[in-house]
């Protein structure tokens, strides 16, 4: 039974489809990630996921229950099973580095924030961030920013992990503390979703590979067969040009 | 003049001039203080009303958007009467401060809303994202997050059309409520000089704005600090 089961999903931005016919399964600890040229609908479709755009039809399964993005409740559980990290962070800018880990798990659950403080500060300590506790957002260089995004993506233990192009704003130096800690996740088993553009990253981590273009999952595949013996000839194409860089 | 001014000085300021003039300045202190705290409650109101995305809210969205832009395009003397014609067409036997109390917070409200409205749509929408991702619901969002960051977008505006608004209350004597304005006039009619008697109007509404900026600056420094952090 796979974790998460995407059936037919189709979303419009306006009039504009910008996603259709996405049918894809992700089975619990696989590492999948998204790969397509600009505009290709990757971000669109973990924007999708996590219900920022309401499908227009299709359906998402997780554990084999079907949930319907227009439900509050619904939507809700959704939200608690994933999480997104966001490719400019999007921290809160008024809240420190502590506030932000612990503001959902203690303000919106209403758990204990002595148990939630305590979790997030073990949780930035896994990414590294365990020393800047009291900073503020502007405080910090982006890849700081991105380890707390990430850290706060888990205070609520979701079961699923988005990352939307999580290196993509940040400084070539920067690039690889954010990668570390999403190497340090996968080691963990946690189920994600991954749209990047750090290609030789999507081989090395990536349990399955899904080639976008137009907003159409064009090939699905190991990293192996997806970088080296592309099927389709759109494939051939992204993945050539790509790998000549 | 110096002299006539200082001649008449204790006749003016009798003990029952004085009063006249607290009285007064009570009524514009009173119209200026109801009109903020109202104003500034409600337009947080208004102004998150607007900002709601549900379809079910549009026709309330539409409601609130033609009262804050049709209030705030009328001088207030007018608004001050049409309150005032409105109410003894409905034969309400209220008081003319009850009418001035009225208009005011009508006015500061309207004001107050596309003041606030701006401010929390200038914090950037990734904020939104963010939170609604982790299950904030809509007040959560703004209140935990929108508003806090939106501070120092409003507080300065907010405050400088307090200290505008203050002033403006002396509209409320063009329908007979005895406020620094018209206390003024009537002490003029009385025969004391112009320049003692408004010199003195000035000075009360000084006393009462100056604290008012004050506190607004205090607030920015307290709930928008920019440095030391």
């Amino acid at each position: 039974m796979p974790q998460l089961k995407i059936v037919d999903l189709k979303a419009n931005y306006g009039t504009h489809t910008v996603l259709e016919r996405i049918n894809l399964n992700v089975d619990k600890g696989e590492i999948v990630s998204l790969i397509g040229p600009s505009g290709s609908g990757k971000s669109t479709l973990l924007r999708v996921l996590m219900g920022l755009l309401p499908p227009i039809s299709g359906e998402v399964h997780i554990n084999d229950q079907p949930l319907n993005y227009r439900d509050r409740d619904q939507l809700r559980r959704i939200r608690a099973e994933m999480a997104i990290v966001f490719q400019q962070y999007n921290l809160f800018q008024n809240m420190s580095v502590l506030d932000n880990v612990t503001v959902a798990p203690v303000k919106v659950k209403g758990r204990p924030r002595q148990q939630v403080e305590a979790y997030a500060r073990e949780l930035l300590e896994k990414v590294g961030m365990g020393a800047k506790l009291d900073a503020y957002p502007d405080q910090l260089s982006g890849g700081q920013q991105q380890r707390v995004a990430i850290a706060r993506a888990l205070a609520l233990q979701p079961s699923i992990l988005l990352l939307d192009e999580v290196t993509a704003a940040l400084d070539p130096e920067l690039v690889n503390e954010v990668l570390d800690t999403v190497r340090l996740l996968a080691a963990d088993g946690m189920t994600m979703f991954i749209v990047s553009h750090e290609m030789a990253f999507v081989r090395e981590v990536s349990s399955k590979v899904v080639f976008m273009d137009a907003g159409h999952v064009v090939e699905v595949g190991s990293p192996g067969d997806l970088f080296d013996r592309p099927r389709e000839a759109r494939t051939r194409e992204f993945v050539g040009k790509i790998l000549r860089h | 003049m110096w002299e006539q001014l200082v001649e008449e000085a204790p006749r003016f300021f009798s003990y029952y001039n004085m009063l006249f003039f607290a009285k007064a300045l009570g009524a514009t202190f009173a119209l200026s203080a109801v009109g903020c705290v109202v104003g500034f409650t409600l337009g947080f109101v208004l102004a998150a009303i607007r900002l709601t995305k549900h379809p079910g809210l549009k026709p309330v969205r539409i409601t609130v958007q033609l009262v804050t832009e049709l209030v705030r395009r009328i001088p207030f003397l007018v608004t001050l009467m049409l309150v005032f014609f409105l109410f003894q067409g409905l034969n309400a036997d209220l008081s003319m401060f009850t009418v001035a109390l009225i208009s005011v917070c009508l006015i500061a409200t309207a004001f107050i809303a596309e003041i606030v409205r701006s401010g929390l749509e200038s914090v950037h929408h990734n904020q939104w994202d963010a939170a609604a991702t982790l299950n904030f619901s809509y007040w959560q969002v703004l209140w935990w997050v929108i508003i806090p960051q939106a501070w120092k977008i409003i507080l300065p505006p907010v405050f400088g059309f307090f200290v505008l608004f203050i002033k403006d209350t002396a509209l409320a004597s063009q329908i007979g409520v005895i406020e620094l304005a018209f206390a003024g006039k009537t002490m003029v009619n009385k025969g004391f000089s112009a320049t003692l008697v408004y010199g003195t109007v000035l000075l009360l509404y000084f006393v009462m704005s100056y604290p008012l900026a004050r506190f607004g600056k205090y607030l920015e420094t307290r709930l928008a600090p920019t440095q030391d952090r």
